[in-house]
């Protein structure tokens, strides 16, 4: 399942996209919990009883905001969240 | 001569009616063909919703009644009312029901659940009731927010989005324009497509600023319906712009209350260039109808194992 959390304002389209079907059973040791400076990831059981990560609620509203840090305007070169999850779970939109 | 002093006639200080044009039909429905009685499984999913809740009954694993009202203050009544509402109608009790699923915005605040599950994944189970097995986009038009949802010949997601920061392209945004159009909100629908040219959209995605568009609209001269229609294309643009950043696929569904506004839901068939399937169910019971056949599934599960 890709679950897209996020959303779209007047000023850009704001999701961060999960393949849970790559996060299940995740190679990375959920290297994104940690990964996150904003600590944006949380571990959840879904509606099909699998576990697997999701965005924590109050960020889903605010991303383009929390992520500012970690884009390129930041000093990183490529996102620590998806740097840290190496099976390719993690996507941005923007 | 004195002059006789009369008393200045009493006016009685009335309040004009306050009108509510927002107020959608409340309902309540029992399938009289089937008897829950010699029923074995009863289940029963419960949607909470921001606006409006519903309680939906499963009889082996079929849907037999259910009523939607608006929501109150008070997640907990709200479901409680709601459930009292259907099971009144059937002469049903709380203890008759096997297992009862919560969903919705205030799923967690269903006193007598015993399972939560998103809405997400209620709508499309229950789309794939209403729809069959050939549903694979559904479309949520809520209360208070909007999803676009992908799922499987099973009615499980495969791909979701949902937009609950801005009213733009929900039911709320259309009561507000309910109200200040003083038109029933069942209405709007069909007035938007009495014009003679169809407006362009409003341009404002806000429903604070497209209100006060649609004041300037009527201050230069658009009659109301006018101004209805370039709403209501306004809203259709909206909600596509949700649908095609996920794909849109044949077999397109759908459900909440706005599915029942035939000047949204034409205007989206045709940006999108694809008909909507239709039901006879009401689109609003689509949440609470999947939440109580996850019901329906972990009971048989439950009793197989047994």
């Amino acid at each position: 399942m890709i679950a897209n959390y996020g959303y779209k304002d007047g000023s850009g389209e704001y999701y961060i996209s999960i393949d849970t079907d790559k996060c299940i059973d995740c190679a990375a040791g959920r290297a994104c919990l940690t990964a996150c400076p904003k600590q944006m990831f949380e571990i959840i059981t879904d509606d099909y009883d699998d576990e697997v990560a999701w965005i924590k609620k109050p960020n889903c509203r605010t991303l383009s905001y929390d992520c500012a840090d970690c884009k390129p305007s930041g000093g990183y070169t490529s996102l620590p969240c998806m740097t840290a999850c190496t099976p390719g779970a993690i996507k941005h939109s923007w | 001569m004195n002059a006789e002093v009369t008393a200045a006639p009493v006016v009685a200080e009335t309040v004009p009616e306050k009108k509510e044009f927002w107020r959608w039909q409340e309902n309540v429905w029992i399938d009289e063909t089937k008897d829950w009685k010699t029923a074995k499984i009863v289940t029963c999913g419960i949607d909470v919703g921001s606006v409006s809740s519903q309680a939906v009954l499963v009889v082996d694993g079929e849907l037999y009644g259910f009523n939607s009202m608006r929501t109150g203050n008070n997640s907990p009544d709200s479901a409680t009312n709601a459930l009292q509402g259907v099971m009144d109608k059937c002469g049903m009790k709380l203890e008759d029901i096997h297992y009862v699923v919560g969903t919705g915005y205030g799923r967690v605040n269903v006193p007598f659940a015993h399972k939560a599950i998103t809405e997400i994944a209620c709508h499309a189970r229950g789309a794939n009731y209403m729809g069959g097995n050939g549903v694979r986009t559904i479309l949520d038009m809520g209360g208070q927010d909007c999803k676009a949802i992908h799922c499987d010949e099973k009615g499980k997601v495969t791909n979701f989005l949902m937009n609950d920061k801005c009213a733009a392209g929900t039911g709320r945004g259309m009561e507000v324009i309910s109200d200040l159009m003083q038109i029933p909100i069942a209405e709007l629908g069909p007035r938007s497509f009495d014009v003679d040219v169809e407006p362009a959209a409003v341009s404002s995605v806000c429903v604070v600023f497209a209100k006060s568009e649609a004041l300037g609209l009527l201050k230069a001269g658009y009659t109301k319906n006018k101004v209805i229609a370039a709403y209501c294309q306004a809203m259709a643009e909206r909600v596509v712009s949700l649908l095609e950043r996920i794909g849109v696929e044949e077999g397109f569904f759908i459900t909440g209350g706005i599915a029942k506004n035939p000047g949204v839901v034409k205007r989206i068939e045709k940006i999108l260039g694809i008909k909507a399937m239709e039901t006879k169910v009401d689109s609003q019971i689509a949440g609470a109808l999947g939440a109580a056949l996850f019901g329906y599934t972990l009971m048989s599960k439950k009793a197989a194992a047994a």
